[in-house]
């Protein structure tokens, strides 16, 4: 019971479809609007604190800091890591892949015979598409955060890291809660109205039978901290930790770019991410949990770490900053391509613009035309790394995949736009070459044809040319003198 | 001090008033300011579309057209930007360490124009007399990829007989993009959309900006809806005095 990114068409088809609908608009600009201006006060709040040297850019690079720290020698940490949770009496996996990832934790639900697990909210179980492959298998994935839950229920996919369903308002939600509910487990109250509360409530009603009932529950991880071998999780409702303690088998599947050295290293890291994801001091809930203790929550505890596509964007000298990130949406939530057309425009659980960099590090460019055009969804305005608690240039990062997406596809039949720019090298190399400054419009009107200028003029106004360029004027006018 | 004026390739084929209206300013200012004629372009168009090897010779020329100078003056946060941030990664690419080195030396002296006038001549107060009411956008480059801040509404605030209108949301991009304004044409027209609601919004006759590139797109905006709001460069408005706009 989940959509699928497969298939996607390229980001300039899908973001035209989502421009269109105007409740989307209208939902993205609200609640986008909403927890930018409720993470600026946060982040003026620390910046103007008085308190010794916690202001923002300090904490920012702090972050980074810790964040890089790992990434230098990853095989280092993922060891010790990997040491100390088997210490603890976890089992440690290791999946290069998707597939790999799924038959593992597929064996050990199959393992222990159910046939549902209760899920915390987790970006790495939606990059390997984990509930599809469990239901193949028979297994029910039931989605225990609110709102994952609401884009489960619509049979729909998530449109934001931290607010999956952001392009849904409470009208909208009521309605699917009312159609879906009944279908999966407790029904809506006939009553149900639309206020959040009530909405709410109506979601906890239907999770805690889950809850009380499953016997494994799979999570990620925020963290993985290498010295003591623990996990973390950050949350609001504290559903995650419902399914962190109540079932007897925990299976968490991580991305090997969440270790964090040391436990001082979630210092900086759990000071920045609610204030950038959230727009709140300190998260609700944030659980940590290091192997198994005995006679205390889940007694068989699995650890897959995974790679897919990791080990590919490390080795980008330019795009490896990106697995700093700390999944926190303050670049989708700043970004204005993003308030526009949403994140299903960009075809993964990925959107904004760390999705447009990281999809492609993560997959590699030119052979998708997806992916491809993934890099190009973004004006370049900066507005992300300006955000971005973790200090990802972002900008340089898309430019740089931009440059790799071109590089891709050199050697074959060139499209137009590279004979444009090539063509365009060889005028704007010699403004001899280039003969006179007039013909600039020429070649500029000449790019502009190959791109096609119907999509300048379509909705914008072309300036008329002027008489003469700015070269011939200083040429006829000795510089103005004359 | 030996100045360069990079007029740019899209001021010097679309806007050359905006090219004469610094040469005016400069010179007002006591900075005679030249226009070496082998310039052509930043390279800005091919670095941020991905073509990096097509770039080399474009950063090349600029290098050698501008590298004798003691400071090059731009009326562009984007080229200016480019040319301080991007030329490097093109030099890498070429893997020409005299290309390196001189666009080492080069960047640093590239000045966006309200830079180089509050920075480098230590002026707000350029004499300029403008008697309109103007709101100004402060593009996307210039605000993060140099860190113009308020230099430009400080200019601006010393114009005498102009207005300024502060602009909602001023600090979100207007959608240009460079090649994003056409490859992703309809996501660039919806953000300039709401630019355009907001620079009406304001009452304000004139729109300002550093950058004739984005003031080409909200402007190409503002006309197709015949809003009676014009969009002039902030070097335009400088360069204005009681004697005539230029």
């Amino acid at each position: 019971m989940t959509g699928t990114f497969v298939g996607m068409p390229a980001f300039p088809a899908a973001a035209h479809e989502a421009l269109g609908n105007a409740q989307l608009r209208h939902n993205l600009a609200h609640a986008t609007g909403t927890i930018r201006a409720k993470r600026q006060r946060l982040v003026d709040e620390v910046t103007l604190s008085l308190e010794g040297n916690s202001d923002w850019e300090a904490l920012r690079l702090a972050g980074a800091g810790v964040k890089e720290s790992a990434l230098v020698d990853l095989a280092t940490h993922l060891e010790r890591l990997e040491e100390a949770l088997t210490a603890n009496g976890a089992t440690v996996h290791w999946a290069r892949d998707a597939a790999e990832a799924n038959a593992i934790v597929v064996a050990i639900a199959k393992r222990h015979r159910v046939d549902e697990v209760v899920k915390v909210k987790s970006m790495v179980t939606q990059e390997i598409d984990l509930n599809r492959a469990l239901e193949a298998e028979g297994i029910a994935a039931w989605e225990t955060d609110l709102a994952e839950l609401i884009v489960q229920l619509g049979d729909d996919l998530p449109s934001h890291i931290l607010v999956p369903a952001i392009h849904r308002n409470r009208a909208e939600i009521r309605e699917i809660f009312l159609a879906r509910m009944a279908a999966v487990g407790r029904p809506a109250p006939d009553d149900l109205s639309d206020e959040p509360a009530v909405l709410a409530a109506a979601a906890r009603a239907h999770l805690r039978e889950k809850f009380l009932r499953a016997k494994v529950g799979v999570s990620g991880a925020n963290f993985a901290v290498a010295d003591t071998g623990t996990l973390v999780v950050v949350e609001s409702e504290g559903n995650g930790r419902m399914c962190l303690t109540l079932p007897e088998v925990l299976v968490s599947v991580v991305g090997i770019e969440k270790v964090v050295p040391t436990w001082s290293g979630l210092d900086p890291l759990l000071r920045l991410l609610p204030r950038s994801s959230t727009g709140e001091r300190m998260n609700p809930y944030t659980s940590t949990w290091s192997g198994i203790t005995p006679g205390d929550g889940p007694q068989e505890v699995h650890v897959v770490l995974l790679d897919n596509g990791r080990t590919r964007a490390l080795a980008d000298d330019v795009g490896r900053q990106a697995l700093r990130c700390i999944r926190c949406s303050a670049c989708l939530n700043v970004c204005p391509v993003y308030e526009r057309t949403g994140g299903h425009a960009y075809g993964s659980v990925y959107p904004g613009p760390i999705g447009a960099i990281l999809n492609p590090l993560l997959r590699g460019v030119g052979h998708d035309d997806q992916v491809d055009s993934l890099p190009y969804a973004s004006s370049l305005c900066g507005a992300c790394f300006e955000a971005c608690p973790v200090r990802i240039d972002i900008p340089s990062v898309l430019v740089d995949q931009r440059a790799k997406v071109v590089d891709a596809h050199r050697g074959g039949v060139p499209k137009a736009e590279a004979l444009a720019f090539r063509g365009a090298a060889v005028a704007l190399s010699d403004s001899r070459r280039l003969g006179l400054g007039e013909r600039l419009t020429g070649l500029g009107l000449k790019v502009g044809r190959r791109f096609g200028a119907s999509k300048w003029t379509s909705a914008r106004d072309l300036p008329a040319a002027p008489p003469e360029s700015f070269r011939q004027w200083w040429k006829r006018t000795d510089g103005g003198r004359s | 001090m030996r100045v360069a004026l990079m007029v740019t390739c899209i001021n010097d084929a679309l806007y050359p008033g905006t090219g004469q209206a610094v040469v005016t300013l400069l010179r007002r200012l006591g900075v005679d300011v030249e226009f070496p004629e082998s310039q052509t372009c930043c390279a800005q168009p091919m670095v941020n579309t991905g073509y990096l090897d097509e770039a080399v010779p474009v950063v090349r020329n600029f290098v050698d057209t501008f590298a004798g100078y003691d400071a090059v003056v731009t009326p562009s946060g984007s080229c200016a930007g480019c040319a301080r941030h991007q030329h490097s990664i093109v030099a890498r690419r070429a893997g020409d360490a005299s290309l390196a080195a001189t666009v080492e030396e080069t960047a640093p002296k590239v000045h966006e124009l309200s830079e180089f006038l509050v920075d480098v001549l230590g002026v707000t107060d350029v004499g300029a007399y403008y008697p309109h009411t103007v709101t100004y956008h402060p593009t996307c480059h210039s605000l993060r990829m140099l860190g113009v801040g308020d230099r430009p509404l400080r200019l601006l605030r010393h114009v005498r007989g102009l207005t300024l209108c502060e602009l909602p949301d001023a600090e979100q991009c207007c959608g240009f993009g460079g090649t994003f304004a056409v490859k992703n044409a309809d996501t660039s027209v919806a953000m300039g959309a709401d630019k355009v609601r907001h620079v009406r919004g304001t009452g304000a006759e004139v729109l300002a900006a550093g950058d004739n590139s984005c003031l080409t797109h909200i402007g190409g905006l503002l006309t197709r809806q015949q809003s009676g709001v014009r969009a002039v460069h902030l070097a335009e408005i400088l360069a204005a005095t009681e004697d005539g706009e230029r």
